[in-house]
């Protein structure tokens, strides 16, 4: 068992261990995403709007 | 005060004529109880270990089911308005139209309640305790259910979305009447959940109303 | 300072130039927070390495905590003070509390279950912060279930400060119901203190977190404000395109 296996194996807890951070990894970058285009969203409409003024 | 008994008697004679709403109420608690051994099987064991619970839990769905009847109908029509432009304080009116609500619903539902247990074969020891236990406890029901009721006047959905916003309110009512009677078979007694109990009720009847009032005014405006 | 971020033109040029900083810093917190997490915090006595799901789960249940305070502040002064930007600021921080919640949810029960063996603890954190998920979710339901956003807005703030009273009662109740029907089962993290080694990942992620917040709650406050001027915008076009020629019969 290489140093990366037993490490990546979380002393047999990988099961919980990997799926826990891929959630916090998942819901949090899922919001910054989705606050992030719908910003950007924003700022094109805005743009439109301004400039046909 | 003779204002606030007029509008009293006014909210009694209003649900009185429309009993048939305050029918559906009861009727819904009913079924909600009857329910549960028809889920969970009729061994009589079971229905007695979980019987506080399910009436309690029972009696929350009904009392959400009814918080239309707070507000709504005078929203719609005006009269909220003019209540609003009375020389009562719309706390007041907040008070004078829970108090209804809790002898046309809350009242009830205390007087169902001991029926309802025998239905699900609890102790006889146990009666007093959850009936006690639901009078000290609806009033804290009908007051919390009209902060939800006055904050979704006008909302998309509304029946829906004050359950959502209700339930959370109910939590601890549910946690210490239910609670009471399991601590009452035990060896702690169901004292101190009876008096945290009063006490929400207690705590409710000076803020709810402020919380209430301050919704209304948003939903006049 | 508060007042003087009252100005929305004032507060967009501000956040602009501060919301590529916070960025970064989130982004390099947060991978500091991870490698310490994963790799350089020891292994618990007790719980082996499945104590690192603790590093993902406590902070976010300190941010779902600390959000819900500041939505009910920012609440609290939206209604007495009338702050332009804390009603947006109250919305805007919502929807990411409700997150940081999500994820304390679900990585304490994966943190449980091989504690426990169940999937779900009904242990007294746990359900309070299932709890507070409700309480965000009726929040943000209720701002939006209303065809006039203000409206939504000041009934949401009305429903924080109430829920914001509401929990310490909720905390309570929660307890005491939980020491009755479970002797004492405590999720504690591992002996009674924590160790150093253990507590400088945990507030390294509880800051990284924080950083993410920040950042993120200024990008929706921009958006929010972007939002309204582009509605502002739409709604003032509308009379003079449709308008007929003649509109004023009152003068005849």
């Amino acid at each position: 068992m290489s140093a990366f296996d037993s490490w990546a194996a979380m002393g047999g807890y990988a099961e919980f261990v990997w799926p826990a951070y891929a959630v916090a990894v998942a819901v949090l970058g899922g919001i910054a995403i989705q606050s992030w285009r719908r910003y950007r969203a924003s700022v094109r409409v805005l743009d439109r709007l301004q400039r046909d003024r | 005060m003779s204002a606030h008994l007029g509008l009293l008697r006014r909210e009694l004679l209003l649900a009185w004529r429309q009993g048939g709403e305050i029918g559906l109420a009861l009727g819904f608690f009913v079924l909600a109880v009857v329910l549960f051994p028809l889920g969970v099987g009729p061994e009589a064991e079971i229905l007695r270990r979980i019987g506080a619970g399910i009436i309690w839990v029972a009696a929350l769905l009904a009392a959400v089911l009814s918080l239309d009847r707070l507000f709504a109908a005078d929203h719609a029509d005006g009269g909220l308005d003019l209540l609003a432009l009375s020389a009562m304080p719309l706390e007041g009116v907040v008070i004078v139209k829970c108090a209804a609500h809790w002898v046309t619903t809350g009242l009830p539902l205390v007087v169902l309640s001991p029926f309802l247990a025998m239905l699900l074969n609890m102790d006889t020891a146990a009666l007093p305790v959850l009936t006690l236990g639901l009078l000290l406890g609806t009033p804290a029901l009908s007051l919390l259910g009209a902060i939800a009721a006055a904050l979704t006047l006008g909302a998309r959905r509304p029946g829906v979305l004050s359950s959502l916003l209700v339930l959370p309110l109910y939590l601890p009512v549910l946690i210490f009447g239910a609670g009471a009677v399991e601590a009452s078979v035990g060896s702690t007694g169901a004292r101190a959940h009876l008096l945290l109990l009063g006490a929400l009720s207690l705590a409710a009847l000076p803020l709810a109303p402020l919380a209430t009032a301050a919704a209304l005014r948003q939903a006049l405006d | 300072m508060i007042s003087r971020l009252a100005n929305p033109a004032r507060f967009m040029r501000l956040s602009g130039t501060m919301l590529p900083l916070f960025a970064a810093a989130s982004a390099l917190v947060l991978l500091i927070g991870f490698y310490l997490a994963l790799f350089v915090a020891p292994p618990d006595y007790q719980q082996g390495e499945s104590v690192r799901i603790m590093f993902v789960h406590v902070p976010a249940a300190w941010l779902a905590l600390l959000v819900y305070l500041l939505v009910a502040m920012a609440s609290a002064v939206a209604l007495v003070w009338r702050h332009p930007l804390a009603g947006i600021a109250a919305q805007a921080a919502a929807p990411l509390g409700a997150a940081f919640t999500l994820v304390c949810l679900v990585t304490g029960s994966l943190w449980g279950r091989p504690m426990w063996g169940t999937w779900w603890v009904w242990d007294a954190r746990l359900t309070s912060v299932l709890v507070l998920f409700f309480l965000y979710l009726g929040y943000i339901a209720l701002a939006n279930a209303f065809d006039d956003p203000g409206r939504g807005g000041r009934a949401a703030s009305v429903l924080a400060l109430v829920g914001v009273v509401n929990l310490p009662i909720i905390k309570f109740s929660v307890d005491w119901w939980n020491t009755l029907h479970q002797a004492g089962s405590v999720f504690r993290i591992g002996g009674p203190t924590i160790d150093k080694s253990m507590l400088v990942p945990l507030l390294v992620m509880a800051c990284g977190y924080l950083l993410l917040f920040s950042t993120l709650l200024l990008v929706r406050m921009r958006t929010a404000l972007n939002e309204r001027k582009a509605r502002a915008l739409q709604l003032a076009a509308v009379p003079a395109a449709s308008a007929p020629p003649d509109a004023s019969p009152v003068l005849r």
